[in-house]
C-alpha cells in the first residue's frame, strides 16, 4: 500500500483488498483447510474425485491465463501435459530418478520446449495459432507411437517397485498423491494471483481488455505472451507429471489426449469465466457436478454440456463467473487497485475549484 | 519553432481509398494543431500512421527528427507519443484508475507504485475523480471520452493526438474540455486535435489542416483556414463552384 499526497489537495492509498475479496479470502482459507483435511473425512472414491477437480481446475487456470488473459487460444496444451507426464515414466524408469523429482523435471522440459514453439508459432496470428498448436500436439501423438522405447502405440506402465517407492502403504500413497494434487491447484491459482498483482499482471490484464490500446500505451504484448506461454508450458508439464502418476501407466493417446486436456479445459473455463481467475474454479465444480449426476445417460450428458456451453456463451459471454464480476464488480481475489482517499485537507474544494475554473 | 513530429510524403490506401497520397505534415515543438476533414478522409487513419497501428505504403514518420516507421506502436509510445481513440477503446474490466496506472507505468517504463501519483493527479485534472474505482466498461460515453483523453495524458506524452474528444458533448462540458486542453497545451506538449466543433479547435488551436481526398487542401491561421471554400463546402454542404 501506497500513501501520497497530491498536490496537497487529499492524499490516498491504493489497496487491492475490498469487502468482496476480503470475503474471499476468508472463503478461501476455510475452504483449503477443509479440502486439505479430506484424507480425514473423505473416502478413497472422495478424495480421487476431488483430486481430478484439482488437477482440472489447475489445467483450466492455466488456460485461461493463455486464452482469456493474454488472448493466445491454443488448443494444443495436452502437448505440455502429455510430455509431462512421459519424463515421469522415462526419468523413473530409464533414469532411476524418485518419481516426485520427475514432477519438476516434467515442467522444466516443458518450459525448455516451450520457447522455440513458441518462435514458430508466434509466426502465426489467431486461428492459425490455433491451428498450429493443434497440428503440433497430433505431431507428438504419431512421433511417440513410433518411439519402441516408450512402448510405442500400447505405452508404459509403472512397475510396482517405483510405485511403492513414493509411499509403501497404498493410503500412504493415495493420501500424498491427494495433497500433491491440492498443492498443485494452490500454487497454481496463488502464482497466477500474484503474477496479476504485479506490474507484468496489469500489462497481462490490458491485453484481456483490449489489445490495441495495450500497444497503444506502451505495452510490449509479444514478450508480455511469449513469457506467459512458456510459464503456462512449464506448470502443465508438472501437472501432467502429476496426473499420470496418479494413473499408473501412459500411452500416447491419453497422453495427448485433446479431449481430456484441452476440449474439457475450454469447456470449464468458458463456462466459468473467462478471463477472470475464479471462473476456471467455478466452472470446474459445474463441469463435475454435471458429470456425476449425468455421466450415466451416455450420450444425453454430451449434449447437456453442449447445451450449457451454447447458453452460456449466448447469454454470458464472458461466463457466468464474468457476468457476475461485471455486473456487481465482485471478485473473489484481491486483485482490483483501489484508489482510497484517505484525508481531504481543508483547501480541497479551493484546488478543485481552480482546476474548473482554467 | 523546430519540428517534433513529421510525415514525409506519406502514402496510405484501403483497397481503391486513397486517405493519404504523397502527404507531408510538420508538428512544431509545442504547437497545437487542428485538423478538419469529412467523415471517411482519413483523419483517424493518419493518426494510426502516427502512432504505429497503420503501416503507410510509403512515406516516413519522424519525432525529433528521427525516423520512427518502423518502430512498434509501444516503442512509439515510450518516446512520447500519445493518443485517444475517437471511438473509446477502455481496459473494460479494470478500473479508471488503473487504466490509468497501465499508461502510465508502461509509457514511462517505471514501475506501480511510482505513477500512483500520476495516475490520481491526472484522474482529478480530467474530472474523474469521483469515479476512479468504477469498471471503466460501465462508464457513460461522456466519462469514456474523458478516459479516454485522461489516460493519454497520463503517459506524459510529448505529442497528444485527439482524435473527435469532443464529439458528443454538452455545450458545457465542451467549453469545461476546451479550458483543460488549454492547460494541457501551457505544459508545453504538442497537439493534434482532430475535431468537427471549430469553435472548441479555434479556441485552442495555432494552426489548423484540412485533409480531403487524401491530401492537406488547406494549412493555414485557423481564422483563415476554415475560410477555405472546401471547408464551406465540407461543412456546411455548399458547393464551393456555385
Ligand atoms: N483498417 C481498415 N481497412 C480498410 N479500410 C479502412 C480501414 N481503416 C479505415 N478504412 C477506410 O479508410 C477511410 C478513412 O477512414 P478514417 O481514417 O477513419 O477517416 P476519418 O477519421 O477521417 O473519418 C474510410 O473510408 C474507412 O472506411
Ligand atoms: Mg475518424
Amino acid at each position: 500500500m501506497i500513501a501520497a499526497k497530491v498536490q496537497d489537495a487529499f492524499s490516498f492509498r491504493v489497496s487491492h483488498i475490498d469487502r468482496s475479496s476480503r470475503f474471499g479470502l476468508v472463503f478461501w482459507a476455510l475452504l483449503l483447510i477443509l479440502l486439505a483435511a479430506a484424507p480425514f473425512w473423505g473416502d478413497r472414491q472422495t478424495m480421487r474425485l476431488l483430486g481430478e477437480i484439482y488437477s482440472y481446475i489447475a489445467l483450466a487456470s492455466l488456460w485461461n491465463l493463455l486464452a482469456g488473459y493474454a488472448g493466445l487460444v491454443s488448443i494444443g496444451q495436452q502437448v505440455f501435459v502429455g510430455l509431462g507426464g512421459y519424463v515421469l515414466y522415462v526419468g523413473a524408469l530409464a533414469g532411476g530418478l524418485p518419481p516426485l523429482l520427475c514432477v519438476p523435471l516434467g515442467g522444466l522440459l516443458c518450459g525448455v520446449l516451450a520457447v522455440p514453439v513458441v518462435l514458430v508459432l508466434f509466426r502465426l496470428r489467431g486461428a492459425y495459432f490455433t491451428i498450429g498448436t493443434w497440428v503440433l500436439a497430433e505431431v507428438f501423438v504419431q512421433v511417440f507411437q513410433q518411439v519402441k522405447a516408450v512402448g510405442g502405440g500400447s505405452g508404459i506402465s509403472l512397475p510396482a517397485v517405483v510405485v511403492k517407492s513414493i509411499a509403501q502403504s497404498r493410503d500412504g500413497r493415495e493420501f500424498l498423491i491427494y495433497w500433491l494434487f491440492l498443492a498443485l491447484v494452490v500454487a497454481v491459482i496463488g502464482l497466477i494471483v500474484t503474477i496479476l498483482r504485479t506490474r507484468y499482471g496489469l500489462a497481462l490484464t490490458a491485453i484481456r481488455d483490449n489489445e490495441m490500446a495495450a500497444k497503444s500505451n506502451g505495452i510490449d504484448v509479444n514478450r508480455t505472451r511469449l513469457i506467459v506461454f512458456v510459464a503456462a508450458a512449464f506448470a502443465n508439464g508438472m501437472a501432467g507429471a502429476l496426473i499420470f502418476l496418479q494413473k499408473l501407466s501412459i500411452t500416447p493417446f491419453s497422453a495427448f489426449s485433446i479431449n481430456d486436456w484441452t476440449m474439457n479445459v475450454i469447456f470449464i473455463t468458458v463456462i466459468g469465466g473467462i478471463g477472470r481467475v475464479e471462473g476456471p474454479i467455478l466452472g470446474a465444480v459445474i463441469f463435475f457436478v454435471l458429470r456425476e449426476f449425468l455421466a450415466d445417460y451416455g450420450s444425453a450428458y454430451l449434449i447437456v454440456l453442449g447445451v450449457i456451453a451454447i447458453v452460456v456463451m449466448l447469454k454470458a459471454r464472458r461466463g457466468l463467473w464474468g457476468y457476475v464480476a461485471d455486473r456487481y464488480g465482485w471478485q473473489l481475489f484481491p486483485l482490483a487497485r483501489r484508489l482510497e482517499r484517505t484525508r481531504i485537507v481543508p483547501d480541497a474544494a479551493a484546488a478543485a475549484a481552480t482546476i474548473e475554473a482554467h | 519553432m523546430s519540428a517534433i513530429l513529421s510525415l514525409q510524403s506519406v502514402s496510405k490506401s484501403f483497397g481503391a481509398v486513397v486517405v493519404a497520397n504523397d502527404l507531408d505534415l510538420t508538428l512544431g515543438n509545442g504547437e497545437a494543431l487542428g485538423m478538419l476533414g469529412p467523415n471517411g478522409a482519413g483523419k483517424t487513419s493518419l493518426f494510426g500512421i502516427i502512432t504505429g497501428t497503420l503501416t503507410p505504403n510509403a512515406g516516413k514518420v519522424l519525432l525529433d527528427g528521427r525516423d520512427i516507421t518502423r518502430l512498434s506502436s509501444p516503442q512509439r509510445c515510450r518516446l512520447g507519443i500519445a493518443r485517444s481513440f475517437q471511438v473509446p477503446q477502455p481496459f473494460g474490466g479494470m478500473t479508471v484508475f488503473e487504466n490509468l496506472v497501465v499508461a502510465a507505468a508502461f509509457a514511462g517504463g517505471k514501475r506501480e507504485s511510482e505513477v500512483y501519483q500520476i495516475a490520481a493527479t491526472t484522474l482529478e485534472e480530467c474530472g474523474l475523480g469521483d469515479k476512479a474505482n468504477r469498471l471503466a466498461g460501465a462508464l457513460t460515453l461522456l466519462d469514456r471520452k474523458r478516459l479516454e483523453l485522461a489516460r493519454a495524458l497520463a503517459t506524459r506524452p510529448r505529442v497528444l493526438l485527439l482524435d473527435e474528444v469532443a464529439g458528443g458533448l454538452s455545450e458545457g462540458e465542451c467549453e469545461i474540455l476546451v479550458a483543460l486542453i488549454k492547460n494541457i497545451r501551457r505544459t508545453g506538449i504538442s497537439i493534434i486535435w482532430i475535431e468537427h466543433i471549430v469553435h472548441a479547435l479555434l479556441a485552442v488551436v495555432d494552426r489548423i489542416v484540412v485533409l480531403a481526398g487524401g491530401a492537406f487542401i488547406a494549412d493555414d491561421k485557423p481564422e483563415a483556414a476554415i475560410r477555405h471554400p472546401r471547408v464551406a463546402e465540407i461543412y456546411m454542404g455548399i458547393s464551393a463552384d456555385e
